[in-house]
């Protein structure tokens, strides 16, 4: 092979690895950079409630305008879904750093047989003391859970009852509009990704 | 030998860009022109189920591939609100959900008889091997 053959097949090579490179960064580039919960289009105003907080006050999604609401559904007594949920959502809080004081937890009960406001507050305090619950009537809360499409069913007797739930969480934008619903599964890092797109916007 | 000799750096490229063809199909991640896999409640489904009809609107389990086909897109084209798995779907509205783990999900879907659709996401071709004849397949399929 000549030295002019040897040349032209090392610029042969280069060009090829620079075009394997290419390729590479830009098929990860173009990667979707949307929400990671499932969106809504088109948005709509998250419909309204009137509870119970379980720091003695009402719990309105008024009283959170211009903050991202993360609303979700459980109740204490749930051994697996409730609690990781709540820890997720306590750790988005804490990743999101001087931003989380733009976000508000609300965790509404599906059993306002044992959980009451004060009970609530207990248990909530253990995760992030700023997630507030949220309870009332049997039948206020029923018009709230049909208003999201939540379900809620008894299961069992006794008081060791459980409460087979919709384990999703719904994200409010500051203006109050219902933009996106993550299923349960998401860690930490999505709910502030999310999170951190709805305030920015 | 001159001709073999001159011919040999023709060869070597010949195969040099054969080797990295085959490098570019199996390393460099699939993708697809869209990766919704778009699903319609169509208007009606409730005023028929409600009539005692038997509905078949989408699958009952819907198979998704990360990377490729991974967001699942519902519309709510009945008259009538739809819960879908985490979500109530009101009239006209989409659901657009990405999926980023492979996973078998079970969710509540009222547009179904019994109330329940499956979404199955199996992770997308790995690199190597699996990519080449998923890129492999593809050619087939297209010729």
């Amino acid at each position: 092979m000549t030295v002019g053959s040897r040349r032209w097949l090392l610029a042969v090579v280069a060009a090829v690895l620079a075009a394997l490179v290419v390729a590479l960064f830009m098929t990860r580039a173009a990667q979707p950079q949307g929400l990671k919960a499932g969106v809504l289009d088109p948005p709509h105003a998250a419909p309204e409630f009137l509870l119970s907080g379980s720091d003695g006050s009402d719990v309105t999604l008024d009283r959170y305008r211009g903050k991202v609401v993360l609303l979700t559904f459980g109740f204490t007594h749930c051994a697996a879904v409730c609690p990781t949920t709540l820890a997720t959502l306590a750790q988005a809080r804490k990743e999101l750093g001087a931003k989380a004081d733009s976000v508000q937890v609300i965790y509404v009960t599906v059993d306002p047989e044992r959980d009451s406001a004060a009970h609530m507050h207990d248990y909530l305090a253990a995760f992030d003391p700023s997630i507030i619950g949220a309870t009332g009537a049997p039948d206020t809360l029923a018009t709230v859970r049909a208003d999201y499409g939540v379900t809620a069913v008894k299961e069992g007797t006794g008081p060791d009852y459980a409460v087979a739930h919709t384990s999703s969480i719904f994200l409010i934008d500051p203006a109050g509009m219902l933009r996106a619903v993550m299923p349960f599964g998401h860690d930490a890092a999505d709910f502030a990704h999310d999170v951190g797109l709805l305030i920015a916007q | 030998m001159p001709s073999l000799r001159k011919s040999r750096p023709f060869a070597l490229t010949l195969a040099l860009l054969v080797f990295s063809g085959l490098c570019w199909a199996a390393l460099v991640p699939v993708e697809a022109a869209s990766r919704d896999a778009v699903f319609e409640i169509p208007r009606g489904t409730s005023a028929h189920r409600l009539a005692g009809e038997k509905v078949d609107i989408f699958p009952q389990t819907i198979r998704l591939t990360l990377g490729l086909k991974d967001v699942l897109v519902l519309r709510n084209a009945d008259d009538v609100p739809h819960i879908f798995g985490p979500t109530l779907l009101r009239p006209g509205q989409t659901f657009r959900l990405p999926f980023a783990t492979a996973s078998t999900y079970n969710f509540a879907c009222t547009a179904h008889p019994n109330g329940g659709l499956n979404v199955i996401v199996a992770p997308g071709p790995a690199p190597g091997w699996e990519r080449l004849a998923w890129r492999w397949r593809q050619l087939a399929n297209a010729v």
